[in-house]
């Protein structure tokens, strides 16, 4: 793939710094819900950094970002302030939906991030009704929708892609498929095995499958994607071939795989990738990664620090936001 | 005054709502070309074309869905579910989403949504076609509900939800839509929350919505023909719930009966019951009574069917069984 020349050194900075980031934020989170900082669900994106900062970065600020519970990676990647998605993993005031969401459910109008659902494929058709609302007012935003391999048994996902297809809507179904859903093989879980993007087959969606842990792979293909949407040809689908290096949430041990296979996959770590070949480019150098490395660590120390800080909501508010 | 039908009502409601907002569309179950189940959008796809009046594959989770995610984004959808029953495969969108989206977001994102649904039995369609889900919506914060009996208040409370910023189950019952009615010529509207005295009494109190409102206007009936007389009170909507009218009128009967046609376990009317004697409990001169359907899934059979959907005449025996009247 011919992409790297095309990549300017600013471009290339930027998208390594916001994969470091959301790497060191998933870290001092996990390290804040082992102190007991952090409760609930806590799911960690280490390990498909390459999918979110692959995509997302080239969208415009017109378009929408839908996301599942494991949102952080994208939440950052979409510009969302660290400190207020820190301060809402802390369920604190400033967070980015008040305290009330939690880390499953980050929500900022502004930056068209329209949220993190927790209940597994129920995002796909509200992605699909955003989709809907631009079609309708003629506009030339697109949304891009994520869901793990295990949304794509569920009669929403299916329900989504034939809306999103006879209507011919603005969309680009993202599916990271890391493999496991909870503990589940995806090999165990479908009746297309591994490849699931032939699923979208049937639904007339051109479909493809790319490495996820690939940055410019993702790029790639996300930016083909978007050209096809906005020209209103209607839906894509992507599936992106990930790994994630931890547990399905912070409660699992991961005892249904082996550490050879976690092992196998972290060879392939997708920042690791992106730094040698940007290296071997002269896009990037030891002290370019150096100067981000300490960038990023003051960015989530700052975060950690200002959630730490940051009031609880008060006792009151709790029934505001309730009807309007 | 002019007369009209509940159908007809609700159908102006959303011919109205349709010229009047560009935002505003409708999308349902063979609402276009077959013009609605219960015929209330006949003519509309001639009228407002196939981008507002759509017709949608039979998948009820992404027909909500996609109302929550164009509401979202700014639009006004009025989504049809074709009956209440077959919310249940949309419960997700409706009970996880739509009315857990502007809390989530600390009121960052909305959903001014309406959804148009089917409810009640009577008909004789069976188990599966027959039940009355609206009071299980009630129980949801985020959520409103309506139930109108009446034309005036279908017309009335359908403007309210339309204008409301929050996501509202509109539930009509199959069988009043011919009801007919006076609606005003004159544009009013008719707020949630605000129930309705449709017969004056000081004896006993009915509360009942739907069609269960007519049920307790004949049992009033009877009654009066002994000499007792009721006051039946209207609720019109389920969520925002009007206790204060009830237990006003409790106050001056002393007894509360609550008719719902929905199953008794764990049902509205226990709700209403449970608010009566809260806020009313030392003005009470017995139990408040319940009227519902009977614990087992619809008998298609007529005379089963009917003997399980309460009637006037087990509201009358219900009210002199308690109260000895
Ligand atoms: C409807 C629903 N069923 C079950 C769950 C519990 N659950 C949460 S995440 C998950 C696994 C989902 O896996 P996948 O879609 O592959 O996403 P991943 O976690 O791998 O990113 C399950 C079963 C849920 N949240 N929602
Ligand atoms: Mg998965």
């Amino acid at each position: 793939m011919k992409v790297a020349p095309k990549l300017e050194k600013t471009l290339v900075q930027d998208l390594y710094r916001q994969m470091v980031l959301i790497r060191r934020f998933e870290e001092e989170s996990g390290r804040l819900y082992m102190q007991g900082r952090i409760h609930g669900f806590l799911h960690l994106y280490i390990g498909e950094e390459a999918i979110a900062v692959g995509s997302i970065p080239i969208l415009g600020p017109d378009d929408y970002v839908v996301s599942h519970y494991r949102d952080h990676g994208h939440a950052l990647a979409r510009g969302l302030d660290p400190k207020a998605a820190m301060a809402e993993l802390l369920g604190k005031a400033t967070g980015c939906s008040g305290g009330r969401g939690g880390s499953m459910h980050l929500f900022d109008l502004k930056r068209g991030f329209m949220g993190g659902y927790a209940i597994v494929g129920g995002q796909m058709p509200i992605a699909v009704g955003l989709a809907l609302g631009i079609k309708m007012r003629r506009e030339r935003r697109v949304v891009l929708c994520f869901f793990g391999d295990g949304a794509a048994n569920e009669g929403e996902f299916h329900e989504s892609l034939n809306l999103a297809s006879i209507w011919k809507l603005p969309v680009i179904f993202f599916l990271e498929n890391n493999l496991y859903g909870m503990g589940s093989h995806v090999d165990k879980t479908h009746a297309t095995g591994r490849d699931l993007y032939l699923a979208a087959e049937p639904y007339q969606i051109p479909a493809v499958q790319v490495d996820g842990m690939d940055l410019l792979a993702v790029r790639e293909t996300v930016l083909h994607a978007i050209d096809r949407v906005r020209s209103d040809a209607g839906p894509v689908f992507i599936e992106a071939m990930a790994y994630r290096f931890r547990g399905h949430s912070m409660a699992d041990p991961s005892a249904y795989r082996d550490s050879a296979e976690v092992e196998l996959w972290k060879k392939r770590d997708p920042i690791e990738t992106f730094r040698v070949r940007m290296f071997t480019d002269g896009l990037l150098g030891p002290a370019d990664v150096a100067r981000i490395e300490k960038e990023v660590e003051a960015a989530v120390a700052e975060a950690a620090k200002f959630a730490e800080e940051s009031p609880e909501p008060t006792p009151e508010s709790i029934h505001d936001h309730v009807y309007g | 005054m002019p007369e009209m039908s509940i159908r007809e009502a609700v159908s102006l409601g959303l011919r109205e709502a349709l010229d009047a907002d560009e935002r505003v569309f409708l999308m349902g179950e063979d609402i276009g070309s077959y013009g609605g189940a219960y015929a209330v959008t006949k003519g509309f796809l001639e009228k407002y074309g196939p981008d507002r009046v759509r017709d949608v594959p039979i998948a009820e989770a992404v027909i909500v869905g996609a109302g929550v995610g164009a509401a979202m984004g700014g639009m006004k959808p009025v989504v049809e579910v074709m009956t209440i029953n077959f919310t249940l495969l949309a419960m997700d969108q409706i009970v996880n989403h739509a009315a857990k989206m502007r809390y989530m977001s600390n009121g960052q994102f909305e959903v001014p949504m309406v959804i148009r649904t089917v409810t009640g039995g009577g008909g004789q369609l069976g188990a599966t076609h027959s039940q009355n889900f609206e009071g299980w919506y009630a129980s949801v914060p985020g959520l409103k509900v309506a139930v109108p009996s009446t034309p005036y208040d279908a017309l009335g409370l359908l403007r309210t939800a339309i204008a409301d910023r929050n996501p509202t189950i509109f539930a009509e019952h199959a069988l009043l839509y011919g009801v007919k009615g006076e609606v005003p010529k004159e544009r009013y509207e008719v707020p949630f929350g605000k129930a309705e005295v449709r017969r004056q009494g000081k004896d006993v109190t009915i509360v009942a919505y739907l069609r269960m409102v007519s049920v307790a206007m004949k049992a009033a009936e009877a009654l009066a023909a002994k000499g007792v007389q009721v006051e039946v009170v209207d609720l019109r909507s389920l969520r925002p719930l009007d206790v204060a009218t009830v237990v006003e009128s409790v106050k001056k009967t002393s007894r509360a009966v609550v008719v719902e046609e929905n199953w008794r376990t764990g049902g509205f009317a226990a709700e209403v019951a449970s608010a009566v004697q809260e806020q009313a409990f030392d003005h009470l001169d017995g139990p408040v009574g319940r009227v519902g359907g009977l614990e087992v899934p619809m008998p298609y059979n007529r005379s089963l069917e009917a003997a399980a959907i309460p009637t006037p005449d087990r509201v009358v025996e219900t009210i002199e069984r308690l109260y000895g009247l």
